[in-house]
């Protein structure tokens, strides 16, 4: 099992009721003053739980404002409060009250004090804003590049060549040995705005631009966001999940996502008996074409009959639209419109972060994309049920 | 009964009219045929206003619908494209066929009341822009039936009321919903220029003997400043629509970014219209404020040149912030310290004006009538929303709360907080001249009530999931974010201001037959509207009236103790 399960017991699809929500509107007031907690264990997206270095400033000039802002609030009311208690009209007092028609020192004063206040604002504002936006990138740091399509989320490694889609990977970034991220972002579509309130505040995707922030997360684990700029139809279906790993878990993962898939001869080969070590052992120990094999792969669902063999389903897929959009890297598969699916089994959702990634689900989003996202723009490619049983067998053999 | 005369300052005896009340009332078709004809600012104004209402009506139905889908997550009670056109129809909507229409409807009736004018300077401009603005707000709803393309897509647009490109260009929104959004907006633009023309005309130069621009009221200096903001501003805006059609339907590529355009273009012509629109829609209630506060207060306005400098130093700054709508979207270092510098600016004029406001309260005798109570709700809502201003325009922070639903509370509080509650004391205030019946009391304390308590529940509560990370104009979230009890408290609340607002249409309509009659001077008040009868007649003043202050019905009443030598 991929190590991000670990973090990932969350889904459960139709699940309303949250302990969560309640501990947080309890906790809501308490909020404008509350310190950082470590939120990594249940994962959060409140912009008061900060675990990087980016939010962590932000969280800081955040609260000084709140202190000055609250402090203005406070006075201003107190004397209005009094102002109305104190001069309300007294019944049967018919008389005019004293007209005053201004006073040129008192507004000069409350010109000045707020002019004064905006200054210190001001400067605690840029000293955050320039630590930010023109922080030195170290020799250290990791590259990512993040497309934005309506509706997902695609994230390439340029210095790894690793390509992936929706959980984004990272290492994580300890006072001992820093390794930030800086990302590139840029769409291939419309406006998107990558927003994961922990790690940092939120950059726009726009086409023909490319943005960039960084971010150095503090703490290992799973890190939830997702689109924050209007997109189209299924703007709020755009989710985001950051994995942050240990960097022996990070190179591990890397390693995994750098493995090519096997080229469809080879597994013609093993049809013909030859074992193919890349597909086959690490789905079973047991010989490929033995009943028990098919077996096993069958029982990791009820939607793929028994005799359903990945291998068909790879002919399906290849001989489908289904590779004019996706990759699966080191076969025919190299299109580039939707999400690369060479590791799809390494990832724990699907359809950026909509539904978990499990069989069934995987064959109701291949038989019918917009029951589960409508406005999709993932085709439903009106195949038999047993080509899609097919596919999905296929699919999870790309571990 | 004999309408009391009221001399005029200066010696002169004008009272108030004195031919007969109706000339004998017509058919229902002629009674028709005369509002569809007319040119009197009156009837305008109250077209306006009652436009404004529909939509609003419409606007708050929608809204509804958003609320009931976000009562619990994972909501199927409309579908995806449902929500998306209905948060788009209601911010359209509530700005420009709501707020622009309603106080351009208040403006057209106060402006030349108070400046003792007997219509508008070009009264058949202004009907044109009357019907050619409520012609935009039907061709937009026109959009739920006609909007249906050769593509089979869409009814009404779904590109939320800011319309980001390249979400509008053809590639990515198909059918003719983004034409009816982008042609709507063009057609009530046009409107909202002819009566800023005819305002600005109007107030310089048909003011009545004696009015200096010094000793004109508030109201219609900020009217003034409005009216220069929309000129200002709509350009923009329109030119923003010609460019986006020229996209859509001549091969132009403005912002169609698959060939070479830029979505960045869009956001700046979007936000130089829409930020200086926000104080284009708050500047004239705070001329209501400026009018109400001190009646209640029984002062004279604080600091009157403070606060005439002041909404005119909000007019100019709030030309120069619009980019701080735009601090995510990968502006240099300096870009974003420039914006929240210009951002903070406005935050002194606008302080000015609101101790004003508390000085003018400070040493009066408050009487406590509805007016004045949406009033005073105004002003702590309106302290509230300018201090989560500040909070936003800290570009850091900025970074987390842009486009989250703190940004959603913030501009409601803006919105609903100080100008709907504005307008709604305006028209408790002012709707005994326009009709001459006194609105219920009981039913407005009720209506205030009620709506002080829904926009608390609604709009404190909804900074909170934005601080927790939920992003707007999503139609549904996921269970395990710690927003779902926040939401249903939202919508709760948003249930409280709907009753408000149907406790408030019913006052209307029912006082209108039954309220108490007003007289010309309810409220015991000092600018000129208060001098004519309520109704006014046609022609406003029987004579051209004269003043010697800024306050000429003080004058009358306390010829004693004018306000003249102070000023």
């Amino acid at each position: 099992m991929h190590p991000s399960k670990f973090w990932d017991k969350d889904k459960k699809e139709g699940q309303v009721k949250s302990p969560f929500s309640v501990r947080q509107l309890v906790a809501a007031p308490g909020m404008w003053v509350s310190t950082c907690v470590g939120a990594a264990a249940n994962p959060s997206t409140s912009t008061f739980s900060s675990l990087s270095t980016p939010a962590r400033e932000v969280y800081g000039l955040s609260l000084f404002v709140l202190a000055i802002t609250g402090m203005i609030f406070f006075s201003v009311s107190c004397l209005l409060v009094y102002a109305l208690v104190h001069f309300r009209a007294r019944p049967d007092d018919e008389t005019e009250p004293p007209q005053v028609f201004g006073s040129v020192n008192i507004e000069l004063a409350w010109t000045i004090i707020p002019i004064l206040t905006l200054v210190v604002l001001f400067l605690g504002t840029a000293r955050v804003l320039f630590s930010i936006q023109d922080a030195r990138k170290p020799a250290s740091a990791l590259d990512v590049t993040v497309v934005g399509h309506q509706f997902w989320w695609e994230f390439r490694y340029p210095q790894y060549n690793v390509v992936t889609a929706n959980e984004l990977h990272l290492p994580l970034s300890s006072a001992e040995a820093q390794q930030p991220t800086f990302m590139k972002l840029t769409s291939a579509d419309v406006m998107h705005s990558f927003w994961v309130p922990q790690l940092a505040g939120k950059t726009d995707l726009l086409p023909n631009r490319v943005n960039e922030m960084w971010i150095d997360p503090l703490k290992p684990g799973l890190y939830l966001g997702q689109c924050a700029q209007f997109c189209g139809i299924e703007h709020a279906k755009m989710l985001l999940r950051i994995y942050v790993d240990e960097p022996e878990q990070f190179k591990n993962w890397i390693a995994e996502q750098q493995q090519k898939q096997p080229e469809i001869k080879d597994q013609q080969a093993a049809d013909e008996g030859q074992p193919n070590p890349k597909i086959d052992e690490r789905q079973s120990p047991l010989p490929p074409n033995s009943p028990a094999t098919r077996i096993n792969t069958a029982n990791e669902s009820a939607v793929v009959p028994q005799g359903t063999n990945a291998h068909d389903g790879q002919l399906v897929f290849e001989h489908q639209a289904c590779i004019n959009c996706h990759t699966v890297a080191g076969t025919i598969a190299d299109g580039r419109f939707g999400p690369d699916l060479t590791h799809l089994m390494s990832r724990s959702t699907l359809a950026a972060g909509v539904v978990s990634n499990t069989p069934d689900q995987l064959n109701a989003w291949i038989s019918a994309p917009d029951k589960i996202k409508p406005g999709s723009l993932m085709p439903n490619m009106h195949l038999t049920d047993r080509q899609n049983a097919q596919i999905t067998a296929y699919l999870l053999t790309l571990k | 009964m004999d309408t009391p005369i009221i001399p005029v300052a200066g010696g002169m005896e004008a009272g108030l009219d004195r031919t007969p009340a109706t000339a004998g009332r017509g058919t229902y078709l002629e009674t028709l045929h005369s509002w569809v004809v007319t040119v009197d600012h009156k009837r305008l104004g109250m077209l306006y206003i009652g436009l404004a209402l529909l939509f609003l009506l419409v606007g708050g139905f929608e809204v509804l619908l958003i609320r009931i889908q976000l009562f619990v997550p994972h909501n199927t009670f409309v579908s995806a494209g449902t929500f998306n056109r209905m948060f788009t129809m209601h911010g359209t909507t509530m700005v420009f066929l709501v707020g622009m229409p309603i106080l351009f409807g208040f403006g057209n009736y106060l402006v030349p009341l108070m400046i003792g004018a007997r219509d508008m300077a070009f009264p058949r401009l202004n009907a044109f822009s009357f019907w050619i603005s409520a012609f935009g707000g039907l061709l937009l709803y026109y959009s739920f039936i006609g909007g249906v393309g050769l593509f089979g897509t869409g009814s009404a647009p779904d590109v939320a009321w800011f319309a980001y490109a390249p979400l509008t260009e053809r590639a990515f929104s198909p059918g003719h919903s983004v034409d009816y959004w982008a042609v709507a907006i063009f057609a009530s633009g046009i409107g909202s220029i002819g009566t800023s023309i005819n305002i600005i005309a109007t107030a310089f130069s048909m003011r009545c003997k004696g009015m200096t621009l010094m000793r004109m009221p508030l109201l219609p200096w900020l009217y003034v400043t409005t009216s220069f903001l929309v000129l200002l501003a709509v350009g923009p805006l329109t030119a923003a629509q010609a460019m986006l059609l020229i996209d859509r339907y001549l091969g132009g590529h403005f912002f169609d970014t698959q060939a070479g355009g830029s979505a960045i273009l869009w956001a700046h012509f979007f936000w130089i219209f829409g930020h200086p629109e926000v104080y284009v829609l708050v500047l004239p209630p705070f001329g209501f404020a400026n009018e109400i506060i001190p009646v209640f207060s029984r002062k004279a306005i604080f600091g009157y040149p403070a606060m005439m400098a002041a909404s005119v130093g909000i007019g100019f700054v709030s030309l120069t912030v619009w980019a701080h709508h735009m601090f995510t979207i990968g502006m240099t270092s300096f870009g974003n310290l420039f914006f929240t510098l210009s951002t903070m600016v406005v935050s002194i004029p606008t302080g000015i004006k609101t101790f004003n406001w508390l000085a003018t309260i400070w040493g009066g005798k408050v009487r406590f009538e509805t007016p004045m109570l949406f009033s005073i709700a105004f002003l702590f809502q309106w302290v509230i929303a300018g201090l989560t201003g500040i909070m936003l325009s800290v570009s850091p922070w900025n970074w987390q709360l842009h486009n989250s639903y703190f940004v959603v509370a913030h501009f409601h509080y803006v919105l609903v907080g100080a100008i709907l509650f504005m307008i709604f004391a305006a028209f408790y205030y002012w709707y005994p001249k326009m009709t001459g019946r006194m609105l219920n009391e009981r039913l407005g304390k009720w209506h205030f009530w009620l709506m002080v308590i829904g926009f608390h529940m609604t709009f404190d509560v909804m900074h909170f999931p934005g601080l927790l990370g939920m992003p707007r104009q999503i139609f549904t979230y996921e269970p395990d974010r710690g927003w779902t009890t926040l939401n249903q408290i939202v919508s709760v609340g948003a249930l409280f201001q709907a009753i408000a607002t149907l406790v408030f249409v019913y006052n209307l309509i029912d006082s209108y037959f039954h309220g108490d009659t007003a007289g010309p001077d309810p409220w015991d008040a000092w600018t000129l509207e208060w001098s004519t009868p309520s109704p006014p007649p046609v022609y406003n003043f029987a004579v051209d009236p004269e003043v010697a202050s800024r306050r000429p019905l003080w004058d009358l009443k306390h010829p004693e103790d004018p306000d003249g030598p102070y000023e």
